[in-house]
């Protein structure tokens, strides 16, 4: 008895000197092949884009340091100005949108969340989600054409002189971009504050009505505030989405017409490699980043704050 | 009562409505796809002779057997990988609790929202001085550090509610850490991996940016930057487009609808995480 009892102690023990081993160099070790990859082809990417806006280069010859020349040019230089103003114009288009309008259809069709109608439509409403955003650009290009299935829809209700190109016209071709990124992210907006919705104990609602509160006081007074986690989520999906858009602009107006519609993102791409610019794309990819930490963070915030 | 019954109404007239918006480009790009090509169409019009065969010219055109065989291996070089590592660490930063694991989790973390043109300048000229530029590695390398942070951080998730009497008591028996990686927390942790596994194959699949910048050879690229090369050279033959693009989106059309349920489930935990 004794024995065995002693062995299981002396078990115990080494039992517990492994644990502390899998703490120090052994846990280490599962670490360091994910540290390492991230250490190589983003930290130290991260570093050399502070390094590189610091100078002059154009890629190929020698390198000038110009202190932070580069980033007085990104905030005077109206081109690359320009560029952080449509970005957060986008946001417009690409959160407010998505974000109200998915506050509204989600709590209109609440009642009917698990009906095979609204399970269908879940599937339909993250088609955007799946699908290639270049194909998203590709399909949205061609109905926003002169020829395109929007302006046959406007002239089919009377609204036949606002017909245009809507990409190619200075006026509107950052607003239609907007709208390919909100089409593209107001069903998964929709449908994760309809998650978030369905976590609400139904009881709240009970009371309220109680109370006489009509069907708006529920939604400002309930709904929204319950709703807080999952609005900040939507709210930095899509900022961010906004933020360093890409891929749509590209496809869509290569920031055309004029720069009306470019934004950081393609700006870093053309120094970078049409101008061989490499400071100024460096400063611009600096500044970009800052502003996506400057935006996500009090998004955070202000969800933990709610929870606690 | 009434009011219930209008509401669910107005509910089911915004549903119709909303997936009416969300398909209508895919059904524009279906109906131009059919035209006789190098035509203009205007809007939505049901071509008198339907071209069914510009989906086989443009399966052609995009050269889309080489593509899907590219595409398929760039996913196979970068998502069992990254699962893999980000396994590992997740296990390591929130079950073992390795020294220092706060610090080392911030650190990805930090990772987590930066955008891609943020460092794809320096990214150019690693790629380029490791000889890579115009290979697949070009884009799998890269996209395994880049989406570390996403995949420890998710994996951290599952494995910080993961109980500690777990692995005593396989500790007790005498396994190691690996073994009680491998054979107990692995298999405890196959929901959230396969989410992570979803998430990670559509990430990869859609990536434009590094494909374009890396890999000049549209081959050689993901399905995303593939289509952007299509674009250039067919741009001004609008069925032809419509088709390849129509074509191009179908992989992940199909696995989606196969999936459509764990992929609804990840991508919704997905953002909520992230």
């Amino acid at each position: 008895m004794t024995r065995s009892a002693g062995a299981r102690s002396s078990h115990r023990r080494t039992a517990a000197t492994k644990l502390r081993d899998a703490r120090g160099l052994v846990g280490w070790l599962f670490v360091a092949p994910a540290l390492a990859f991230y250490a190589v082809f983003v930290l130290r990417p991260i570093t050399l884009t502070f390094q590189y806006s610091l100078y002059e280069w154009d890629g190929i010859g020698a390198s000038t340091w110009v202190g932070l020349a580069n980033y007085g040019k990104v905030f005077t230089d109206p081109d690359l100005f320009d560029s952080l103003v449509n970005a957060f114009q986008l946001i417009v288009f690409f959160s407010a949108i998505p974000v109200v309008l998915g506050l509204a259809i989600a709590a209109t069709i609440r009642r009917i969340a698990e009906s095979r109608l609204a399970l269908v439509a879940r599937t339909v409403l993250f088609l955007p989600q799946v699908i290639p955003l270049v194909a998203a650009g590709i399909a949205w290009s061609w109905l926003l054409a002169s020829t395109g299935v929007i302006n046959q829809l406007l002239t089919l209700i009377g609204l036949g002189g606002v017909t245009r190109a809507w990409l190619g016209d200075f006026a509107t071709a950052l607003p239609a971009v907007g709208m390919i990124g909100a089409w593209v992210l107001l069903g998964l907006c929709t449908l994760l504050l309809l998650a978030g919705m369905s976590k609400i104990d139904p009881a709240l609602y009970e009371a309220a009505r109680l109370d006489g509160a009509g069907a708006w006081r529920e939604f400002i007074s309930i709904t929204v505030p319950s709703l807080r986690q999952e609005i900040a989520v939507c709210v930095t999906v899509t900022v961010i989405a906004a933020l360093a858009s890409f891929d749509i602009i590209y496809i869509s107006t290569q920031g055309g017409p004029g720069n009306t519609t470019m934004v950081p993102g393609l700006q870093i791409f053309y120094l970078a490699f049409a101008e061989r610019e490499v400071g100024m794309a460096s400063a611009l990819a600096v500044v970009l980043m800052a502003l996506v930490i400057a935006c996500a963070l009090p998004i955070q915030w202000f969800a933990k704050d709610g929870k606690r | 009562m009434i009011t219930a019954w209008r509401e669910a109404w107005v509910g089911r007239l915004l549903l119709v409505g909303m997936m009416a918006v969300t398909l209508l480009p895919f059904l524009s790009l279906f109906v131009t796809a059919l035209h006789p090509s190098g035509a203009y169409p205007a809007g939505l019009a049901w071509p008198d002779d339907p071209q069914w065969g510009n989906f086989l010219r443009a399966f052609e055109a995009a050269n889309m057997g080489e593509l899907l065989k590219s595409s398929a291996l760039i996913v196979l070089g970068v998502v069992p990988i990254s699962i893999l590592l980000g396994t590992m660490a997740g296990f390591a930063i929130g079950h073992l609790r390795v020294i220092g694991a706060r610090v080392i989790f911030l650190l990805f973390v930090l990772g987590l929202t930066l955008p891609f043109e943020g460092v794809i300048t320096p990214l150019y000229y690693q790629i380029r001085d490791m000889g890579l530029l115009n290979t697949r590695w070009a884009i799998i390398l890269p996209l395994i550090g880049l989406f570390m942070p996403f995949s420890v951080f998710w994996m951290r998730a599952h494995f910080v509610n993961m109980p500690g009497e777990l692995s005593e008591s396989a500790r007790m028996d005498g396994a190691n850490v690996w073994q009680l990686f491998r054979r107990i927390h692995v298999p405890l942790a196959m929901p959230a991996i396969s989410s992570l596994g979803i998430l990670l194959f559509l990430w990869t699949w859609n990536q434009f940016l590094l494909a374009i910048v890396l890999v000049d050879d549209p081959t050689k690229r993901t399905m995303s930057g593939a289509l952007g090369a299509f674009q250039g050279q067919w741009g001004t033959d609008i069925p032809l487009l419509c088709a390849g693009s129509l074509l191009i989106l179908t992989p992940t059309l199909v696995i989606f609808l196969i999936f459509q349920r764990h992929f609804v489930k990840a991508l919704l935990q997905g953002s909520l995480k992230g």
